[in-house]
C-alpha cells in the first residue's frame, strides 16, 4: 500500500546495494531526481535495467553505482554516445560493467511477462541477429501448437521499479499519461515500486476511464518531486530540455568534468 | 556535383520519394525521420508514421530529437504503451515499411549498430539494436538510409544487429521469415536494391553529378551496377523548400543547430 514520503526516505527504504533496479520512462517521464538520490545515497553493485539507459544511467554508471546493465539501446538520442556507458564498457571506468543486451521488443515483452507473472516471454524476434550469440538469456522455444520456432527471454522481475508520473492523489493512486512506455509493466513486474510525481492532488481527475492509473495498492512509496523528470519531460508540466541533452555530450566526455558535474549538481544538491 | 543542394539533402529527398500515402511506416530517428516527414509534407500526405515510443499516425511540426519527444505524442492520433507497440502493431504485421539507419551495412543489407571491434572488448561501443532487430524482420519490407563511405558500407560487419538478406539468396526464407526484408538502400551517392536472385545490393540509380567510380571508391566491397543505371532526379524546389523549412523549425525548437 502506498505511503507518501520524502524522496530520501522512498529510496532509502526500497533500494539496497546489490539490488536489481528498473527506472523506466521512454524519453518522457524519466525519473532523474530518484536516480540522483540513489547516487547521493551511494548505492553500489546495482543491476540497472532500462530499455534506453539515457543520461540517467550514464550518470549512475559514471558515479560507480552499477555493476551490470540490462538494456536495449544505449545512446544519447539524436546526439550520439553515452560516454560514461562507453567508458565503462570500453575501459572498465570507474569499474567493469557487465552487459545483458536485448532488443526493445524483447525488453518490453520481458517486462510484460514479469507483470503477468509468467516465467518468460515468447516473441518472434532476434531472427538472424548476433545478439543471440552474445546473450545466453535469449533462448529458443517451439510453439506446441504450430511448431513455429520463437525467441524466448526470461521475465524481468526487478527488486525495485522506479518511475515518474504526473500526479497522485492523497491515497497514493497514481496517474500517468502521454508516452507511457513500459512503466505500468515495470511497476507490476517489480517486488517494490517507487513513484515520484509532479504534485499530489485531492482528485486524481483521470481524463478518461481508460487513463493509465496505478492503484495505491500496486505502489509502495510515492514522493512529490516537482521537476523530477528534468532534463527529460513531463507532459502537461514542462518540455524536454534538448539543449541539456546536447550539452551532456561535452560534460560526460571527460571523466574529471563528469565527476565535477556530479559533485556540483547531484551530490551537493538535494531537491 | 550540381550546386544548390547538399548530398545529404539529395539522400533524404530520394528516400522520401520511395514512400506513398498508403504506407504505414515504422520510423527510426535521424535521417529516416526526416525522409518520412518530408514525404508526409509533400507527395504522401496520407502516410501513417509510427514511432517506437508508441505514437501512431503522428504529424510532428518539427523533427523529434529523440524517439519519444512530446511533439510526437501531441500530434499523434493515439499513443499506446511500448509493449503494445511491439506486440500488436509491429509483431502483429501491421507495418508496411520499416525505415532504418545504419552505422555499418554490408552487401546483403545486414546492419550493425552494436559494436566496432569485438563484442567483449569493443573499439567503439555503439548504442545497440533498439527496435531495429524486429523492425527488420516484422515489417513487410524495410528501407535503409546511410551515408556512403567505406566505413559505413563495409565488406564484413563486425556484428549483425539486424538481419537483412543474411548471406543472400533465400537466406531469409530459410530462417522462416516471410517478409521481404531490405528492398531499398538510399545513400548520399546513389540508390541500391537487392538483386532478385542473389539479394546482393546493386546500384540502380546514381544521384546527379555522381560517377560510378565515386560509388566504387566509397563502397567496401566490389559493388555491382544494374544494367541501365538511372539518374536520380535532383530535388525539386518544392522538396528543398519543405525540407529546409522542416530543419529550420527543428533547429529553432531544439535550441540551435545539431
Amino acid at each position: 500500500m502506498a505511503t507518501i514520503v520524502p524522496l530520501q526516505e522512498a529510496i532509502a527504504t526500497t533500494v539496497a546495494d546489490g539490488d536489481t533496479v528498473a527506472m523506466e520512462g521512454f524519453t518522457h517521464l524519466i525519473p532523474f531526481a530518484a536516480g540522483h538520490e540513489i547516487i547521493r545515497q551511494g548505492r553500489r553493485e546495482l543491476t540497472l535495467v532500462r530499455m534506453t539507459p539515457d543520461l540517467v544511467y550514464d550518470q549512475l554508471i559514471g558515479a560507480g553505482c552499477a555493476s551490470k546493465l540490462v538494456f536495449s539501446w544505449g545512446g544519447n538520442p539524436g546526439v550520439g554516445s553515452l560516454h560514461r556507458l562507453r567508458d565503462a564498457v570500453e575501459h572498465d571506468w570507474p569499474g567493469p560493467l557487465e552487459l545483458e543486451e536485448h532488443s526493445h521488443a524483447a525488453m518490453a515483452n520481458a517486462y510484460w511477462a514479469g507483470a503477468a507473472g509468467l516465467p518468460f516471454a515468447p516473441l518472434r524476434g532476434y531472427v538472424g541477429s548476433d545478439l543471440r550469440d552474445v546473450n545466453p538469456r535469449i533462448a529458443e522455444v517451439t510453439c506446441p501448437f504450430t511448431g513455429e520456432s520463437l525467441a524466448a527471454v526470461p521475465a524481468l522481475r526487478p527488486d525495485v521499479a522506479i518511475i515518474h508520473a504526473q500526479r497522485a492523489d492523497r491515497d497514493g493512486n497514481v496517474l500517468l499519461e502521454g508516452i507511457v512506455g513500459v512503466q505500468k509493466e515495470a511497476v507490476l513486474a517489480a517486488a517494490r515500486a517507487v513513484v515520484t510525481v509532479e504534485e499530489i492532488v485531492d482528485d486524481l481527475a483521470a481524463p478518461s476511464p481508460n487513463s493509465i492509473v496505478l492503484p495505491r495498492w500496486a505502489v509502495d512509496a510515492v514522493a512529490v518531486v516537482p521537476g523530477g523528470a528534468r532534463p527529460s519531460y513531463t507532459s502537461g508540466y514542462y518540455d524536454r530540455d534538448n539543449a541539456f541533452y546536447r550539452a551532456w555530450d561535452d560534460i560526460s566526455r571527460d571523466r574529471d568534468r563528469f565527476t565535477a558535474w556530479i559533485a556540483e549538481h547531484v551530490r551537493r544538491e538535494a531537491p | 556535383m550540381t550546386t544548390g543542394y547538399s548530398p545529404s539533402e539529395m539522400m533524404v529527398v530520394a528516400a522520401s520519394r520511395a514512400l506513398s500515402s498508403d504506407d504505414v511506416c515504422f520510423v527510426g530517428i535521424g535521417a529516416p525521420s526526416a525522409a518520412c516527414n518530408l514525404a508526409r509534407l509533400t507527395h504522401a500526405p496520407g502516410i501513417s508514421l509510427v514511432y517506437e515510443s508508441g505514437t501512431i499516425d503522428t504529424r510532428p511540426d518539427v523533427l523529434p530529437l529523440s524517439i519519444g519527444d512530446g511533439e510526437l505524442c501531441a500530434t499523434a492520433l493515439t499513443t499506446v504503451p511500448v509493449a503494445e507497440m511491439f506486440q500488436y502493431w509491429l509483431q502483429g504485421g501491421r507495418i508496411t515499411i520499416g525505415f532504418l539507419g545504419a552505422a555499418q551495412l554490408d552487401r546483403f543489407a545486414n546492419i550493425n549498430t552494436t559494436v566496432i571491434g569485438s563484442y567483449d572488448r569493443p573499439t567503439v561501443r555503439l548504442p545497440g539494436g533498439g527496435g531495429a532487430p524486429e523492425i527488420a524482420s516484422a515489417c513487410q519490407e524495410t528501407y535503409v538510409i546511410a551515408r556512403h563511405t567505406p566505413r559505413v558500407l563495409v565488406g564484413m560487419l563486425d556484428f549483425v544487429t539486424s538481419f537483412g538478406h543474411g548471406e543472400g539468396g533465400d537466406h531469409r526464407r530459410r530462417l522462416g521469415l516471410t517478409t521481404r526484408g531490405p528492398s531499398l538502400v538510399v545513400t548520399d551517392l546513389c540508390m541500391l536494391r537487392p538483386d532478385d536472385e542473389t539479394k546482393e545490393l546493386t546500384v540502380v540509380s546514381l544521384h546527379e553529378g555522381v560517377d560510378p567510380a565515386d560509388v566504387e571508391e566509397a563502397t567496401g566491397w566490389p559493388v555491382r551496377f544494374a544494367p541501365g543505371v538511372e539518374r536520380t532526379p535532383s530535388p525539386t524546389d518544392d522538396e528543398l523548400t519543405v525540407l529546409r523549412d522542416l530543419h529550420r523549425r527543428t533547429e529553432l525548437a531544439h535550441g540551435g543547430p545539431a
